[in-house]
């Protein structure tokens, strides 16, 4: 995970820590180097430390042990209003006592921007985010949607180079979040700047994302674009984390070049791709994604590996069903199909064969 | 709704037109109006009314809640509080003690330089004589007394001299006939025969109620004649007063009891009239005898004018009777103007003596040192709050104990804990003393001034600027101070922009609370402001208790209240009521 600290490295975390009793560490020995434009998104469940890194690259905490750069420089020492990086909060924190304007001119005014400066900067900045005709108004004459637009265009109007977003969609509607997390990326690449998303919704980093940093207890679990942390997780808490997936229990048998040979709890021996295991006769749990499952024998891959199941459940989803089967002792197996005009409709207690491939069939880590 | 009407299913099965309109107006899917157009519920009654009924019964329900309260407050505060307020203006004293002099002064023009005429000082001699009976005229003496220095001694006597006025006259009546001594004579004589003059007894229990404040209403037994009492008003009028006091104050019976001195001077003054004598010649009621008898006594000259003049030379005084006739009408602004520095005079008024002027100055210091006090609490209360509202629960929670401990101990023992510490041979000034930073001989005064006062005051009424700008600040997010920093504020400048702002409404919320409570303070300035540190409260306090004039202290309160009214109201135009947040 430890990236090389290579030349175009515009934020870098090296080797930091953080412990807030000095008995615990809350950041365990996070090593993260980004580019210049990039968006990276801090994924991962509550307390994995995810926020504290954006806090102390933010400046609002301080790193127990290593360093913490900017284009280059260590800004370890520096306070955070010198740091020049742009932040959203995830309650907007736009300042109740002032107008939309003012709240946008904040940052101009601090930094002793002349008025007429101000006011063309502020004008551009609302325009941005659509809403030119609200500078009069006060934050909480604003809805939700609003108040984060405002609050984008608040840590964007000093130009920053590095903006930091801290669950910025944690309190809006679905529909509303979508559009957003479509509006926030489209600035960003726009504007060409550097972005660190904190979030713990899943859908929105896989969306939105150049890569994704999924953490858990402290640590960076994977770092790589959203295609291949999700189809190729490298551990089982990101498989488990990022999509819903399909797990079963099992022990190496056999490890041969791309192919593992598991035999799970049941006895039934399969066919899976090894990824971070190595030895014979190391527990495994075996991932498989619900969508990469087949029952109906016409569409079955060459090459499939086939195993028995028993129908429990069937839900229409409308777009999508959902079959939940009972497989190799495992009563939470879940198939999902595309409604299509010739898809079978299983019922509970059919009895079927389901089959993968094994590359879709991935060996990990049993924790 | 006439598009209704005209469209709608007339059936002729549809029990009212109404019902059917009703019904059409159902089927289609609208709201239900009625001929008005105005909406109308289901089964046809108009929403409006609905709607009131039910928030009617909500009101009425929410008003027995409060009522227990309610009228607790009404009975025991502010009622008692109107009737003291009140009395800034009641005036009636005068009127009701004098209530002759008082008419008759009306004529008198107080510009000339001239005293009354002697028509003023013979009803002075009558209302006093009366009054005197009734023990009230020290009352109207005390009254005068805050106006005019000395009329409370001046009244006291003249009330205990009276008689020898008098009995100038009952002497030559009763040398004469030795009938005149006796009650009966006086009695058949005064109720003559005939109709009565009921009129007459009503005015003078009228007057004996006023003079006395009760509410006697019983019969006295008597009825002077209407023959007698035109032929002798006066005595009429006296013998009239003297019964109903006989029997209302000493609860005997007329016909038994000798009048008053002042009944035989008011028989003379009558028989001493123009053309009595002739009336007095063509009667023939009961005791017609006596009377013409009496009418060819010679009695001496009517000059009670001298006679006031000999029981006290400041009867012939003239700002004696112009402060009697400044103060004759049942309402004053008399205490107000005092409370302000002014005296009433008889055209207007004007600023008093050089060496009387307190009250000015009282209500000055009183809003000058409740501001000092207030913004000592402001600038020691902030830090404070803002640490509590910042530290973790835990170590908030004990600095709160600390902060609300003052709550816990008496007043007075923290005031006279001031005063120990405080005094020239207290705590601090011995300390000093031992440091060498102070000299023994020039050890600091601290008490029984100002600074005592607003050092003391501070300490007391802390936890009110406290408590409003904590439950304030608590509710300020720290993100807010994040996010300005993280826009590139320093410290200052995330506070002062961001934070202060937003903590205003905690700060006039202790402010309100610690300048109207500073304003009316007592204890504290009593015990440690000396004179030169005490507020307007403490003058109140000395009006209401000792001194008794009741009046100035209503009007000075009444001024303290609308004072703090006014600030209340400016408080509100500058800052807004509903920016001030108590939690």
């Amino acid at each position: 995970m430890a990236e090389s600290s290579g030349i175009d490295a515009f934020v870098e975390f090296e080797r930091v820590q953080k412990s807030y009793d000095g008995e615990t560490l809350v950041v365990k020995d996070l090593n993260l180097s980004m580019p210049k434009g990039e968006f990276l998104t801090m994924l991962g469940p509550s307390g994995s430390g995810k926020t504290t890194c954006l806090m102390m690259l933010a400046g609002f905490e301080t790193a127990t042990h290593g360093d913490i750069r900017l284009d280059g420089t260590s800004i370890n020492n520096i306070p955070p209003h010198k740091r020049g990086i742009g932040m959203v909060f995830q309650n907007y924190a736009l300042f109740p006592h002032m107008t939309i304007a003012e709240n946008l001119s904040f940052p101009l005014e601090v930094r002793k921007i002349g008025k007429s400066d101000r006011e063309a900067k502020v004008k551009r900045a609302l325009d941005m985010v659509e809403m030119g005709d609200f500078g009069g108004r006060r934050p909480a004459q604003l809805s939700g949607g609003q108040q984060q637009r405002i609050a984008l265009a608040r840590a964007l109007v000093f130009e920053p180079e590095l903006v930091l977003m801290d669950e910025p969609l944690g309190a809006l509607d679905k529909q509303l979040r979508e559009k957003m997390q479509f509006e926030i990326t489209d600035l960003a690449h726009r504007l060409g700047i550097t972005v660190v998303y904190v979030t713990h919704d899943q859908t929105e980093a896989l969306t939105m994302s150049d890569r994704v940093a999924v953490f858990n207890d402290g640590r960076i679990q994977q770092l790589a674009p959203p295609d291949l942390l999700y189809e190729e997780p490298e551990n089982s808490f990101v498989a488990q984390f990022i999509g819903e997936n399909n797990t079963l229990e099992g022990t190496i048998k056999e490890i041969n070049g791309g192919l593992a040979l598991v035999q799970l709890d049941d006895g039934e021996l399969i066919d899976c791709t090894p990824v971070n295991v190595s030895e014979i006769g190391e527990r495994t749990r075996v991932s498989i994604r619900p969508e990469r499952v087949e029952f109906n024998k016409e569409r079955m891959k060459e090459g499939a590996h086939t195993l028995k199941a028993e129908v429990l459940e069937f839900i229409y989803m409308g777009d999508i069903f959902r079959t939940r089967l009972r497989v190799a002792g495992n009563d939470d197996f879940v198939v999902k199909t595309r409604n299509a005009p010739d898809q079978v409709r299983l019922k509970p207690g059919e009895h079927v064969e389901i089959g993968w491939l094994p590359e879709d069939c991935r060996a990990l880590d049993a924790p | 709704m006439s598009e209704l009407k005209s469209t709608g299913p007339q059936t002729m099965d549809a029990p009212t037109p109404e019902d059917a309109l009703h019904e059409a107006a159902t089927l289609r899917g609208r709201d239900q109006t009625d001929a008005s157009g105005r909406l109308v519920t289901a089964d046809g009654k108009s929403l409006k009314s609905s709607l009131k009924r039910a928030l009617r019964m909500q009101k009425l329900r929410a008003l027995m809640l409060i009522a227990p309260l309610l009228i607790f407050v009404l009975v025991t505060f502010i009622a008692p509080i109107g009737s003291m307020l009140f009395r800034s203006v009641e005036n009636e004293i005068v009127a009701n003690t004098l209530p002759m002099t008082t008419a008759a002064l009306k004529d008198w023009d107080g510009t000339t330089g001239d005293l009354p005429d002697e028509q003023v000082y013979q009803n002075l001699f009558f209302d006093l004589f009366i009054a005197a009976e009734a023990k009230e005229h020290t009352k109207l003496g005390s009254r005068l007394n805050y106006e005019l220095t000395g009329v409370s001694s001046l009244f006291r006597q003249s009330g205990r001299r009276l008689d020898d006025l008098g009995e100038v006259y009952q002497d030559p009546l009763e040398d004469l006939n030795d009938a005149w001594k006796d009650g009966a004579t006086w009695y058949d004589l005064m109720s003559g025969s005939g109709a009565g003059d009921t009129d007459l007894v009503d005015d003078q229990r009228r007057r004996y109620n006023a003079l006395t404040q009760s509410t006697d209403r019983r019969d006295i037994g008597f009825v002077p004649s209407q023959a007698i009492s035109q032929m002798l008003p006066r005595t009429a009028r006296a013998y009239t007063a003297w019964a109903t006091f006989t029997v209302y104050a000493d609860e005997d019976v007329v016909a038994e009891e000798d009048p008053w001195e002042a009944v035989h001077a008011a028989l003379a003054l009558d028989l001493m009239a123009d053309g009595t004598a002739a009336k007095i010649a063509a009667y023939s009621g009961p005791r017609a005898d006596l009377l013409q008898e009496a009418a060819t006594l010679e009695f001496p000259a009517a000059d009670f004018k001298t006679g006031f003049g000999e029981i006290d030379e400041d009867w012939l005084a003239h700002v004696t009777w112009e402060t009697i006739k400044t103060y004759s009408p049942k309402y004053t602004n008399g205490y107000f103007l005092n409370a302000v520095d002014l005296q009433k005079t008889a055209d207007g008024f004007e600023p008093r003596p050089e060496n009387q002027r307190i009250y000015i100055t009282l209500f000055q210091r009183t809003l000058f040192m409740s501001l000092v006090i207030t913004f000592s609490c402001i600038m020691l209360g902030y830090p404070v709050a803002w640490l509590l509202a910042n530290l973790p629960a835990r170590t908030a929670n004990l600095l709160m104990i600390l902060v609300l401990l003052p709550f816990w101990t008496s007043l007075l023992v923290r005031t006279s804990a001031w005063k120990v510490m405080l005094q020239q041979q207290g705590v601090i000034n011995d300390v000093l003393v031992w440091l060498g930073l102070v000299a023994d001989d020039g050890r600091l005064v601290m008490i029984n001034n100002q600074f005592g006062t607003i050092v003391a005051m501070t300490h007391i009424l802390l936890p009110f600027m406290i408590l409003p700008m904590y439950s304030v600040m608590q509710t300020i997010n720290p993100t807010y101070l994040r996010a300005a920093k993280s826009l590139g504020a320093t410290n200052w400048t995330a506070f002062w922009r961001v934070y202060f702002p937003q903590s205003v409404p905690g700060i006039g919320a202790g402010s309100i609370l610690v300048f109207i409570l500073s304003i009316g303070y007592y204890i504290t300035p009593e015990i440690v402001g000396g004179t030169k540190g005490v507020f307007i409260s403490n003058r109140i306090a000395y009006h209401i208790s000792s001194s008794l004039n009741w009046g100035l202290a209503a009007a000075l309160g009444t001024i303290l209240f609308l004072v703090v009214l006014l600030l209340y109201w400016a408080y509100d135009k500058i800052v807004g009521i509903d920016n001030v947040k108590l939690g």
